[in-house]
């Protein structure tokens, strides 16, 4: 029973930094319409600026400045890139988030080589135990910190002026234009949110159980697509559930690994995508994304 | 409502579309014709490189035709029908298989069913259809990008399958390709032990390569026939707006799920092609690399056409084996593994900055940006009769029956031709004034 209640904790919690992770993905779509494939290389910058600021000026400052960094990145390549496309539509957009991956990825791999750079988090390796359950306090941090910035979030998207601008400019940008929204500052902000998220997101990809930054984390990151496509396109609530839906999935399959011997080895890592094609399956529009306005 | 019908514009406008229309018949022929002769031109290069490359250059070759098949199928789902897939490198996978496995010897360690290579090459391309029809569930409902997101999970389901199904695929190691053959010929080194051509020795390379140069001919002659049938034209309508495609009668879910079918043959037989030309296919071969590649392919060539996609895969397959192979001859590259920018690393960079660069400046990818050059080297060409044209015009206008008779047209307009008025039949007159620019200028201003 321990062991179930062990796994799912580790799910929820994994679950909850893919859902930022998503959250991204979200934010920055509907804020321009842009369907973000840097994103996975923009968390693993976060954290190569972590690991690589760290032994000067300190894990919590290193952390700020590359939450910053990050937020700065995605800023910079909305105004110099995205907004400069010969043909803007989401096919090219998309396609232009592929080159900027590469060539960010490509830098950080040179990097990074081999090494796998530790991040000098202040929780180290430590454990918790609560009531027979083991979970790394990295794990227990990740849960509070993203639960605090999805209530945030939450709290910027429905209470403030600002936040409300960028609904409203993600529900009907030419509407939102007439009424004085500068579209081109809710897509600049949008794309800061989003990097900022990715950033501390890749802060927890990195922590303890797994051993350091290294650039498989952005393909890890990867793993938020089925989080975000289950959850709806466009749904931050969405977005959250799919990533804990992922995570306990990824977590309970990797688990219980043994009794899935049928399925065969390493089925931890198509687990989030059997899960989203399931569910597309069943509601081609995610379970929380709005329905297509025409039925043909 | 006078103001439109001002009857001094009356006979212009009456009379323009019969001036315009045999001019732009003639220009439309005229380009169909180039494009029938660099068509030409590029099979007889194709048909008659492997005289003179050697085997890497081959090599690439084999790369980029297998690549230039899976695009233009790609291209047709993409460009045509408009829904996007990052899921082809799985149908690649299946094809490659498929051929593999159907063509394999029924004795090898994975055994095959020993079928003959060239049934193997259709099943490998009918396994990608019908691996494409049953995502028709999902392929006939999703739209665009949201089909694109859906698809990434087919590439890590199928690479799961392929490492798990070790008795067919072989697992991680993979297994061996069952070289291509015909009853008495075979597309490698032996059988015939020597095959020469010009003083060339045929090896295996070079007997594939006109195997591959026929498929892919055949593979974008098919395509480009669909995109101007019916059926292409459904899908294209289905792209740019289900609702009005629907009003018109197209079933919309069965138009989105059959361009999906019919790309995913194409990537079927693309892998096959892939796995004939790597001699050895594995697992790590298909991953969602694979599926970007294709993606940035047909973006980077230009959406939708077929010579598009074809220029974008011979870019995107060679770029990293040429900087990866003459990478040491540059002299700012470091060696590999040093930490310092090396081939493999520049070529990584060099095709980033090579999508990003196409995406911003060349509306409609190189084969728009070629489109353009073209048409403007054609209209700079054309400047000077047009000029002459215009000059001429206004006294056309003021007495079309001397006009038109090229011998009494004495204005210095015509005198400037080079070509010189006399020697122009009269039929030809109405194809310079295709660029009706200057003359539509004119009237407004008038």
């Amino acid at each position: 029973m321990s062991y179930l209640l062990t796994q799912l904790a580790n799910g929820v919690s994994i679950g909850l930094v893919l859902g930022l992770v998503a959250g991204g993905f979200v934010i920055v779509f509907t804020s321009t319409g842009v369907l973000n494939f840097a994103h996975g290389s923009v968390v693993l910058t976060g954290a190569y600026l972590v690991a690589a600021l760290q032994p000067d000026i300190g894990f919590w400052l290193a952390a700020l400045v590359a939450t910053a960094a990050a937020a700065l990145l995605g800023v910079l390549v909305n105004a110099v890139l995205v907004r400069n496309l010969a043909e803007h539509n989401p096919a090219t957009a998309a396609i232009l988030m592929l080159g900027v991956d590469t060539v960010l990825l490509t830098e950080m791999t040179r990097r990074i080589g081999n090494r796998i750079l530790p991040l000098g988090a202040p929780w180290g390796a430590d454990v918790v135990s609560v009531g027979g359950v083991t979970v790394p306090t990295a794990r227990v941090v990740a849960a509070g910190v993203a639960v605090v910035l999805f209530a945030a979030l939450w709290f910027l998207f429905t209470r403030t002026g600002f936040g409300v601008a960028m609904r409203a400019a993600a529900a009907d940008g030419d509407t939102a234009s007439m009424m004085g929204i500068r579209l081109s500052r809710t897509g600049a902000a949008g794309w800061a949110l989003a990097g900022g998220l990715a950033a501390v997101a890749g802060i927890f990809l990195t922590s303890f159980p797994t051993q350091g930054v290294a650039p498989s984390i952005g393909l890890t990151a990867f793993a938020a697509i089925p989080a975000w496509v289950l959850g709806g396109f466009d749904s931050l609530p969405g977005a959250v559930a799919g990533g804990l839906i992922v995570g306990v999935a990824t977590a309970l399959t990797v688990g219980y690994e043994d009794d899935l011997q049928v399925l065969g080895r390493g089925l931890g890592e198509v687990v989030p995508y059997a899960v989203m094609i399931l569910v597309l399956l069943v509601r081609p529009n995610g379970l929380f994304g709005r329905q297509a306005a025409n039925r043909v | 409502m006078s103001d439109f019908l001002d009857s001094s514009r009356l006979p212009d406008l009456a009379d323009r579309p019969a001036r315009r229309h045999p001019a732009r018949r003639v220009s439309a022929r005229r380009v169909s014709a180039g494009r029938r002769l660099a068509l030409v031109l590029a099979l007889v290069v194709a048909l008659g490189l492997p005289l003179f490359l050697n085997d890497f250059w081959l090599q690439a070759g084999l790369f980029s035709m297998a690549a230039i098949v899976a695009a233009v199928g790609l291209t047709l789902l993409v460009g045509t029908a408009g829904q996007l897939s990052l899921g082809h490198a799985a149908f690649a996978a299946l094809g490659a298989y498929a051929y593999t496995w159907t063509a394999g010897d029924t004795g090898a360690a994975p055994a095959g069913l020993g079928l003959p290579p060239l049934l193997a090459l259709v099943a490998a391309a009918g396994c990608g259809a019908i691996a494409g029809a049953l995502f028709s569930p999902i392929s006939g409902r999703l739209r665009g990008i949201y089909l694109g997101l859906a698809t990434v999970g087919l590439v890590f389901v199928s690479r799961h399958v392929l490492v798990n199904a070790s008795s067919v695929t072989g697992g991680y190691n993979g297994r061996r390709v069952e070289p291509f053959s015909v009853p008495g010929f075979s597309f490698s080194n032996s059988e015939p032990d020597y095959l020469a051509v010009a003083g060339v020795e045929f090896e295996g390379l070079h007997r594939l390569w006109y195997l591959f140069v026929l498929v892919t001919a055949v593979a974008a002659a098919l395509a480009s026939n669909l995109r101007r049938s019916r059926s292409g034209r459904a899908l294209a309508s289905v792209r740019d707006g289900e609702t009005t495609a629907a009003a018109m009668g197209i079933n919309v879910r069965r138009a989105k799920a059959t361009a999906f079918t019919v790309s995913s043959a194409y990537a079927g037989l693309g892998g096959a092609l892939m796995a004939l030309a790597f001699g050895r296919i594995a697992p790590d071969l298909f991953g969602l690399q694979l599926s970007i590649d294709f993606l940035i392919m047909i973006v980077i060539g230009g959406l939708g056409s077929v010579a598009g996609a074809a220029v974008g895969a011979v870019f995107v397959t060679t770029l990293p084996l040429v900087l990866t192979e003459y990478g040491a001859d540059l002299p700012f590259l470091a060696a590999p593994g040093s930490g310092g920018l090396d081939g493999a690393t520049l070529s990584r960079f060099a095709y980033g900055a090579a999508i990003i660069a196409v995406l911003l400046f060349l509306r409609g990818g190189l084969a728009g940006g070629l489109g353009r050059a073209r048409s403007t080297l054609r209209d700079r060409r054309r400047a000077p009769s047009a000029g002459a044209d215009g000059q001429a015009q206004p006294g056309r206008q003021a007495d079309s029956g001397t006009a038109k008779d090229p011998g009494t047209a004495k204005d210095p307009g015509t005198a400037k031709d080079p070509a010189g008025p006399a020697d122009r039949p009269e039929h030809e007159l109405p194809s310079h004034s295709a660029p009706a620019v200057p003359s539509r200028s004119k009237e407004t201003s008038a």
